[in-house]
């Protein structure tokens, strides 16, 4: 899995590629989520766009992502789900959690 | 390795390769039986989930204890089992992911994923380990169109 970040009005976008599962995927978006936080950047969006594969650690590691950053009085949201990703989320439910958005834009945007 | 005409199974290690290995496994064999992209997709997940399962859950990454991985194709079903030599789960224990009380929890969707992918989910645990058999008929109906789990 390969993640680069950039700011965008004061949003930090994370573009992430490849697959996130158990193992090195899971880990390096938990590190990256964690850093940015630990620096101060509570605005973040995920983008999917490029993601190809998830695992239910993957999916794990979303929700600890999501909490983590809500906990720290943040906000995380996704960007630009692949098909394969979005029938997970639907799947299983988590759809209804996070903030889904397709438009980087409006995704920049829609942060309060 | 051995091999049948109709049966494939591997013994493998307890470790994070043995994942990967079953999801190209599952991944090759679904595709040459003529599996469609999304049951593919459906099937090489079940069994990296079980995998899963039987690596870190059941042995627990034990080096003594091995994971056993079979494919075996009828003419109505591809029939896969998942065998590790762990303590064995407790069925009852295994919460239901959509509840909202477990919905943000980090855990538990695995087996929930292989019954959404595959037609038929059988889990037969013992104190010698745990026995997943996962079932995907050939002509059967897509995801979702289960007859049976527990």
């Amino acid at each position: 899995m390969k993640i680069s970040s950039r700011q965008v009005d004061g949003v930090t976008i994370v573009d992430c590629s490849g697959r996130i599962t158990l193992g090195e995927g899971s880990v390096t978006l938990r590190d990256t989520v964690r850093d940015l936080l630990s620096k101060g950047n509570k605005k973040i969006i995920l983008n999917l766009a490029d993601v190809n594969y998830i695992d239910s650690s993957g999916i794990g590691e979303l929700v600890s992502a999501f909490t983590t950053t809500k906990n720290q009085n943040g906000e995380l949201k996704l960007l630009k789900l692949t098909k394969k990703v979005n029938d997970l989320l639907q799947i299983t439910k988590l759809y209804t959690v996070f903030d889904v958005k397709d438009d980087e834009t409006a995704a920049v945007k829609s942060f309060k | 390795m051995g091999i049948t005409e109709q049966r494939v199974s591997y013994t493998l290690d307890s470790t994070l390769q043995t994942v990967d290995s079953a999801e190209e496994k599952a991944t090759s064999i679904a595709t040459e039986l003529g599996f469609s992209e999304d049951e593919v997709m459906q099937i090489s997940m079940a069994v990296r989930e079980a995998a899963v399962n039987a690596v870190l859950h059941g042995n627990a990454y034990a080096p003594d204890k091995k994971v056993t991985l079979s494919f075996e194709r009828t003419p109505e079903n591809l029939v896969i089992t998942v065998s590790d030599q762990g303590a064995g789960i407790d069925l009852a224990c295994i919460p239901n992911p959509l509840a909202p009380e477990n919905l943000l929890k980090t855990s538990g969707r695995g087996i929930f994923l292989m019954r959404s992918f595959m037609d038929v989910v059988e889990i037969r645990p013992s104190h010698t380990g745990t026995e997943l058999k996962m079932i995907k008929h050939v002509h059967g109906p897509s995801a979702g169109g289960k007859e049976a789990s527990q």
